[in-house]
């Protein structure tokens, strides 16, 4: 029976039905890292138990490590208590580490691709939400609590129903200024923040043929703020271009049988899916939230929303809610928003070809003033290949702070946060309230070019414009 | 371990109205610097129920006459955004022993049912008739009957939805699911050979 890849890669994991009618998953690739882990390592002490298979567990540091200070101890006791903490449970533990001494170290979604850990046909889990970023490779990427932490850690499995899959098509080629960031934050306004429950989202077509791996990870990335719990795209030349020669990929020995595995795990051509939602490329525009949800969010050109003039009471509360907390004005352009912050990085846009391609644009322009913008590479290997590129020192002679690798002002639990209620025109994956760090701090979500724009004019603009692309 | 069997949940109820009320919301990610999970109640819905001087705002957590409510009830796609198990945990350990809600986000739904925190799902209408008596009679009793999917307030007897996995996970005592997982080892251990994991 012809079958898509998320039930070859589910079949070909599922250990056994559980009494509870879920199934036994097997997770071939655990990914740890200081916040999630450290309550699961406590259990696994309580209940004597060892992690099953360490040499498939890898951890590194990216929530709350200080993108300044580098060095230990960190101003803030307690995040230097959890990086210690890391430390300590991957050596008693034998799991691989990351640390900042290793030059490996950065967000962990940005880390396991780069590292070749993160290959197609595989499963993989991570406490945290954005784990479906390794969809980019067709693996089965799932994003989970603690205890589940720790099953994983305990026995390599964890207990979990089967998703639908929703075939998401994007046929055509962006124009000009449009981003995957865009074509993300376009599915998720169409398809809803819950329009995804209960799903994986396959996404393809000629656009996601076209996209780099990088921008197939930009996408995946936010299947979450969909809703859909793992989102991928299928495996192909592209996907086994970027992994070859990668420290965790197969050797040249062992290569194209690799290949050939990974091959297999494709959707077949002729496979069902349980919903399709057909996209033209063409209909993208430069997209950035208004509101506090990601699905709130619009063209460029777009008008603030009028809570007024909705009809359905559930919508007109939301909307109001969303346009008190951002202080926008209904009927206003979004355009000429002023911003205070510009933060370029994190899981969703913090690897290589996001600072390339805003370094092509913001040579020769300078950062407003009055606007803090800070560039945080995604990872220590990104940050050194920007560096051998000059990359760093244009943004840092446009006035924005070149930083070290984490997650910095996507979560905000390191020393990088908004004052008060400061608006952040930002590259994360995030608008809900308090979310960059001040509980009354506001976040527009955008692709890292209209940062960039954002960051020039000292308010919210249309790249297109500004660097007249 | 022999876990309990969590048939029904009783108790007091409070509405925490909003649509997509996320983890962050929840708790928020400044109050996730800890190795343990002890003393996370004391923050949960910081930010939106107090002031930057720790003042308390308005909100129905702190409203007296809603003190004794250990049932949380909301509206649409509840607990989206981060995994972090901080938010559920946080819920328990202000006290809450069951959500009611119209739909809720899966990674937090999860979270939830392996602490044994029953989360059902009632329709739009019947959650506005859930909270309208608790809004005029906080003391209303309500219990959440998982084997029936019911819920009941006062006269009130509305059903609810609770995916069958929940269900039985909850009312047989497995909602934990870790000793039946160490069960299957030999399973586990020749999935990953035949997959090649460790090649």
């Amino acid at each position: 029976m012809a079958k898509n890849l998320f039930q070859k890669v589910w079949d070909a994991h599922a250990v056994r039905e559980l009494s509870n009618g879920q199934t036994q998953l097997l997770i071939g690739t655990h990914l740890i890292h200081e916040v999630t882990s450290p309550q699961a390592f406590g259990m696994l002490r309580d209940l004597g138990i060892k992690v099953k298979y360490p040499e498939r567990t890898f951890a590194t540091v990216d929530h709350i490590v200080p993108t300044d200070q580098r060095e230990e101890p960190f101003s803030d006791p307690l995040a230097d208590a959890m990086i210690k903490e890391l430390a300590k449970n991957a050596e008693e533990f034998g799991v691989t580490y990351f640390d900042l001494g290793s030059g490996k170290q950065g967000v962990v979604h940005v880390v396991g691709p780069e590292q070749g850990i993160t290959q197609p046909g595989t499963t993989i889990a991570c406490g945290d939400s954005h784990t479906a970023t390794h969809g980019a490779f067709g693996a089965i990427a799932f994003g989970i609590g603690t205890t589940q932490v720790r099953d994983v850690l305990a026995t390599q499995t964890m207990s979990l129903g089967k998703l639908k899959v929703r075939r998401i098509n994007v046929e055509g080629q962006l124009k000009p200024g449009v981003y995957a960031k865009d074509v993300a934050l376009h599915i998720i306004g169409l398809l809803g923040a819950k329009g995804g429950i209960g799903y994986a989202y396959e996404y393809g077509g000629s656009l996601f043929d076209s996209f780099s791996m990088e921008e197939r990870m930009t996408v995946c990335n936010m299947s979450i703020e969909g809703g859909a719990r793992c989102g991928y795209v299928n495996p192909d030349q592209k996907t086994f271009d970027y992994l070859k020669g990668r420290p965790y990929s197969p050797s040249d020995e062992n290569w194209d049988e690799a290949v050939e595995k990974w091959k297999s795990f494709a959707s077949d051509s002729d496979c069902e899916y349980d919903d399709t939602v057909n996209i033209s490329a063409d209909d993208i525009a430069p997209t950035v939230t208004w509101g506090v949800s990601p699905d709130q969010g619009f063209s460029i050109e777009g008008l603030i929303p009028d809570p007024k003039v909705e009809e359905n009471e559930n919508d007109r509360l939301s909307i109001q809610e969303a346009v008190d907390y951002m202080k926008l004005e209904p009927g206003n352009p979004i355009k000429g928003t002023k911003i205070d912050v510009a933060f370029l990085g994190s899981c969703t846009n913090g690897r290589l070809s996001d600072f390339r391609e805003v370094a092509k644009f913001l040579k020769g322009h300078k950062v407003s003033e009055g606007v803090k913008a800070i560039a945080v590479p995604g990872s220590q290997i990104v940050d050194l290949m920007a560096k051998k590129e000059g990359i760093d020192k244009i943004f840092s002679e446009a006035g924005f702070e070149w930083r070290g690798a984490g997650c910095s002002m996507c979560l905000a639990m390191n020393p990088d946060k908004l004052v008060g209620d400061q608006l952040c025109a930002s590259s994360s994956n995030r608008n809900f309230k308090g979310r960059q760090g001040s509980p009354t701090g506001r976040t527009v979500l955008m692709s890292p070019v209209m940062v960039a724009a954002a960051a020039v004019n000292g308010h919210i603009s249309d790249a297109r414009e500004v660097f007249s692309l | 371990m022999a876990l309990e069997k969590i048939e029904h949940i009783e108790g007091k109820g409070v509405y925490v109205q909003g649509n997509d009320i996320d983890t962050d919301r929840i708790i928020p990610a400044r109050f996730m610097k800890c190795v343990t999970f002890d003393g996370l109640g004391e923050f949960l819905f910081y930010d939106v129920r107090k002031d930057d001087q720790g003042n308390d705002k308005e909100h129905p957590l702190n409203e007296s006459r809603f003190s004794e409510a250990s049932i949380l009830i909301s509206n649409a796609n509840f607990g989206c955004g981060s995994s972090r198990e901080h938010a559920p945990q946080a819920l328990y350990r202000y006290g809450f022993r069951a959500i009611i809600a119209e739909s809720f986000a899966e990674i937090f739904f999860g979270n939830c049912c392996g602490l044994g925190v029953p989360c059902a799902v009632a329709s739009h209408e019947d959650i506005n008739k859930i909270t309208d008596i608790i809004d005029s009679d906080p003391s209303t009793e309500i219990k959440l009957d998982i084997v029936d999917s019911t819920v009941s307030v006062g006269d009130l007897v509305v059903s609810v939805e609770i995916p069958q996995a929940a269900k039985d996970a909850l009312t047989h005592g497995r909602w934990d699911p870790i000793a039946e997982l160490q069960e299957a080892e030999q399973d586990v251990d020749e999935l990953v050979n035949h997959l090649g994991y460790l090649d």
